[in-house]
Formats: C-alpha cells, sequence, structure tokens
C-alpha cells in the first residue's frame, strides 16, 4: 500500500502544472427567472457542482433538479412533478469547452470574458447549447460567472394553457461559482 | 480521493469535450447523497373525507371551504340534494415542514375542531419503504345537549380521533394508504354503547394526467365497536389542480365532514344512492419564503 501511494505521489509529482490546472466547487449557484406579467417565479440551487481544466479548456456542471428552492412550497412542487418530473430526470447536466480558450494566468487579477459550447441536459433531452460568461482571478482564486436564456420548449417541457400565462416561454439563467483547487 | 481523481483524469482519454469533467462529477455526486423523500405522494392533505400523509409546507396558510350536498336520492324534490348542505370552514398552518395544525368549523351537528398532524417516517429511495404521519384531532360539540334533562358537563361535548397513515407512492401516479383509525367518545352516544370506536381505513389515488387524480378511500368499521345503525364511509373522487387551488370533488355517503362525523357516523348506504356530492377548494398562502429559514 505504501509503495502503491508512492508511487502515485511520484505520478502526480510528475505533472506537478495537472492538479493546478483543474477547479471544482460543490456549491455553485444557478437560478433562473421566469418574467410574466401575471407571475415571476425564481428559483435557486445552491448546490451546484462544477468543475473546470483550465489545461484543456473544459468546463461541466451537474446540478439536482429537486436542489431548486422557490419563494412558494407549491412552486416547487409544481416544478419537480409537473414540468421537470425530476423523479425520472434527477439530474441536468452540461459539459463543454471554452471557444476563445486564451491563456489565463492564475498569478494575476483579472476578468476573461470566455464563450462556451457544449451539451446542455435538461429533462433527458441533451442540446448543443452556447453561452458567454466570463471568468475571474482574484488573488489565485477563480470563479465563473455566465447570464443566458433558455426555451423551455427545447426541452420538451409542456406547459399548460391554463398556466401559460404564469410561465415566461424563455427563461433568464445565471450562474455563479467560485472553484477551488482540484 | 484527490489523487485518485486526478488519476482518473489522467488515465480517461476525453471523448466529447469535458466528458471526463462530467464523470467526475457524477462520482462527487454520488460520494454524499442526501435521501431523496418520495414527494406529492397525494396533492393534498385530504385524500376525500379524511386526511392523507401530507402536510403544509412551513409558513403555508390553506383556507379550506368544504361543501356537501345533500343525498342525490332525495330527487327532484330537492334537486337532487343541491338544495341541502353541509359545510367545514378551515384554517390550516404548516409549522414545520412536517408538522401542520389547523382549526375548522362544521355546520354537522355544530362542531369546532382542532388537530395536528405530524410527519414521522418520511419515504425514500433507498430508505423508507413509506411515510408515516400521526394525526389526533379534537372535536367540541357547540350545539345544544343531547339530553339537557341529565347532568352535563363540558368534557361532555368532547371527542377525539387518533390515526396512524401509513402510505407508499408506488410510482408516479399511483399512491395507496392504510388509515389504522381510533374515535373516543367522551359520553358515548346512549348509555349501554363503548366509548371508542375502532376502524380500518384504506385509500388510493391514480393520476389520470399530471393535474387530475382519481381518488378512492373507505373507512371499515370493527363491527365489535361500531354503533348500530351505522355504516362504513366510502368515498370516491377527484383532485384538480390549477395553480394555487387544488378542487377536490367527490361522492360519499357520509354526511359530516370531521373524523368523528365521518368514520362513526355515516348512516348513508352508498349502493342504494345515498350519494352526497362534495367538494373541497383549498387555496394556500405562503406567509414566509420558506428559503429564507437557516
Amino acid at each position: 500500500m505504501k509503495t502503491l501511494s508512492g508511487l502515485l505521489f511520484l505520478l502526480l509529482a510528475a505533472f506537478p502544472s495537472f492538479s493546478q490546472d483543474v477547479f471544482m466547487t460543490r456549491n455553485g449557484k444557478i437560478s433562473f427567472f421566469s418574467r410574466t406579467p401575471m407571475e415571476n417565479i425564481d428559483g435557486v440551487n445552491n448546490e451546484v457542482l462544477s468543475v473546470i481544466d483550465l489545461k484543456k479548456g473544459e468546463i461541466a456542471f451537474a446540478v439536482l433538479v429537486k436542489g431548486f428552492h422557490f419563494e412558494k412550497a407549491l412552486m416547487e412542487e409544481h416544478f419537480n412533478e409537473n414540468y421537470m418530473e425530476s423523479t425520472k430526470f434527477p439530474k441536468a447536466t452540461f459539459n463543454g469547452k471554452f471557444v476563445n480558450a486564451g491563456t489565463i494566468d492564475l498569478k494575476k487579477d483579472g476578468t476573461y470574458p470566455v464563450q462556451v459550447e457544449g451539451d446542455l441536459t435538461i429533462h433527458g433531452i441533451t442540446k448543443k447549447t452556447s453561452a458567454t460568461g466570463e471568468l475571474i482571478v482574484q488573488q489565485g482564486k477563480l470563479s465563473s460567472k455566465s447570464a443566458f436564456k433558455l426555451t423551455i420548449k427545447d426541452f420538451n417541457i409542456a406547459v399548460p394553457s391554463v398556466v401559460s400565462e404564469k410561465i415566461a416561454e424563455v427563461i433568464d439563467v445565471t450562474v455563479e461559482c467560485s472553484y477551488q483547487p482540484k | 480521493m484527490r489523487v485518485y481523481f486526478s488519476l482518473l483524469l489522467l488515465v480517461a482519454s476525453s471523448t466529447a469535450y469535458g466528458q471526463d469533467l462530467l464523470n467526475l462529477l457524477d462520482a462527487e455526486l454520488e460520494k454524499d447523497k442526501k435521501p431523496d423523500y418520495a414527494t406529492a405522494t397525494f396533492k393534498a392533505t385530504r385524500l376525500s373525507n379524511g386526511h392523507s400523509i401530507e402536510t403544509l409546507a412551513a409558513g403555508v396558510l390553506d383556507v379550506r371551504i368544504s361543501h356537501r350536498f345533500g343525498y342525490i336520492n332525495t330527487g327532484i324534490d330537492e334537486f337532487f340534494g343541491l338544495d341541502q348542505a353541509t359545510t367545514r370552514l378551515a384554517l390550516e398552518h404548516g409549522i414545520s415542514n412536517r408538522l401542520m395544525v389547523g382549526v375548522g368549523r362544521s355546520s354537522y351537528q355544530k362542531e369546532v375542531d382542532g388537530f395536528a398532524k405530524f410527519k414521522l417516517v418520511r419515504q425514500a429511495t433507498n430508505g423508507a419503504p413509506v411515510t408515516i404521519t400521526a394525526f389526533s384531532s379534537a372535536m367540541v360539540k357547540t350545539g345544544p345537549y343531547d339530553d339537557p334533562t341529565r347532568v352535563n358537563y363540558f368534557s361532555s361535548r368532547m371527542s377525539f380521533a387518533f390515526q396512524g397513515l401509513i402510505a407508499r407512492k408506488f410510482t408516479e401516479s399511483f399512491s395507496l394508504q392504510l388509515m389504522p383509525s381510533v374515535v373516543h367518545y367522551n359520553l358515548a352516544p346512549a348509555p349501554n354503547m363503548n366509548n371508542n370506536v375502532y376502524a380500518m381505513g384504506v385509500g388510493g389515488r391514480l393520476k389520470l394526467s399530471k393535474r387530475i387524480s382519481m381518488n378512492a378511500e373507505y373507512y371499515y368499521q370493527i363491527p365489535d365497536t361500531q354503533y348500530a345503525g351505522t355504516t362504513n364511509s366510502l368515498a370516491l373522487g377527484f383532485d384538480i389542480e390549477t395553480g394555487g387551488h387544488v378542487f377536490q370533488l367527490y361522492f360519499t355517503n357520509s354526511t359530516g365532514i370531521n373524523e368523528r362525523a365521518f368514520i362513526t357516523q355515516t348512516t348513508g348506504d352508498f349502493f342504494k344512492g345515498d350519494i352526497h356530492f362534495g367538494f373541497h377548494i383549498s387555496r394556500v398562502f405562503t406567509l414566509s419564503d420558506p428559503r429564507k429559514k437557516g
């Protein structure tokens, strides 16, 4: 066992830059907003998992749909039962890459505008998606921010006509994550 | 752990962009999984007449209007029961996500009731197979005493109901519930009668669509304890959900709406047409944003 861990250590030590390139969080935040003249609905999830590999220029998110919380308990119930069917599709995920991957210097504070392209999976439907955002380096710490729009029809989420005036067709999504080196 | 994941990253070759990263996140998700509780086993806090295992969420106020017309078999003279009505008006409140309380007043025998309901066990994936809720209510008759000639105490007006509600959400659309129950009368209806009536209830729901479900509920009174002349309560109905409202429409042989009344004092014979059409209207108000607590 000791030899094994020693070996592993050596292996790791041989790629010293590697672990510095991978950053992760377990408590990122994703919120969405549906705005209609009848009702505004917002859901917040503070347990977003996300990982960035700077070397490869890749990023991924995973979130449990039941982790979104709402202003009203009934909204949350309907969100899970009627729209997202979260027992059948418990997770939403994104995996993609930075399109304009420039070098990000972790030693220098700064904000790097990025564009991300990849596969977004919600409600069991995977869709090619792109969004703009920024990576922020502050005192060696990495965080990400993005805001984009989603059309709920794209993900095969049915809204019955009775409530269609209360639920926007296009939803505003914001993402905020602060990463730790992995 | 860190070593393991770094190695994993190193070894796995990338197929789709970020697929490795996604696998890594999946492993993280599996690592400390919170129990995945079954939600919305039933649409409402009531099955039809009686309670379901569901409790109101913390900070939710439910204003309920329960209404029951007369027997359908009273014919055209009574407009098939629609001329008559019994009602229960109630305010109910979720104290925590597992505890709720409520007060109500029924026109039938002019009764005031109060109840508390607590979710003891919650059904979860890889956890408990059922949800168990303890229910207790107290009822006070406010009308004149049945026998004004005898010495009457306030306590004689009171009766109590205790239920264990046990339910399982088998599939997204099918849930089943058992309700062992006892109703206690401080003063039995007649001198030679027992004070306790025991009953076993069984009920279920079948979703017809995402927003409509069909419910059935039956309370079997243990014959040794059942009061003479009473029948077992049966209800068949529908839940219709529209945003903040849940409408529950049902047909039942029970006239009273609280637990004492419908479990132990049903007299109608469902299959001879002693059927009331009734409904509950429930409107919930959120008094406090659940996200702001802790």
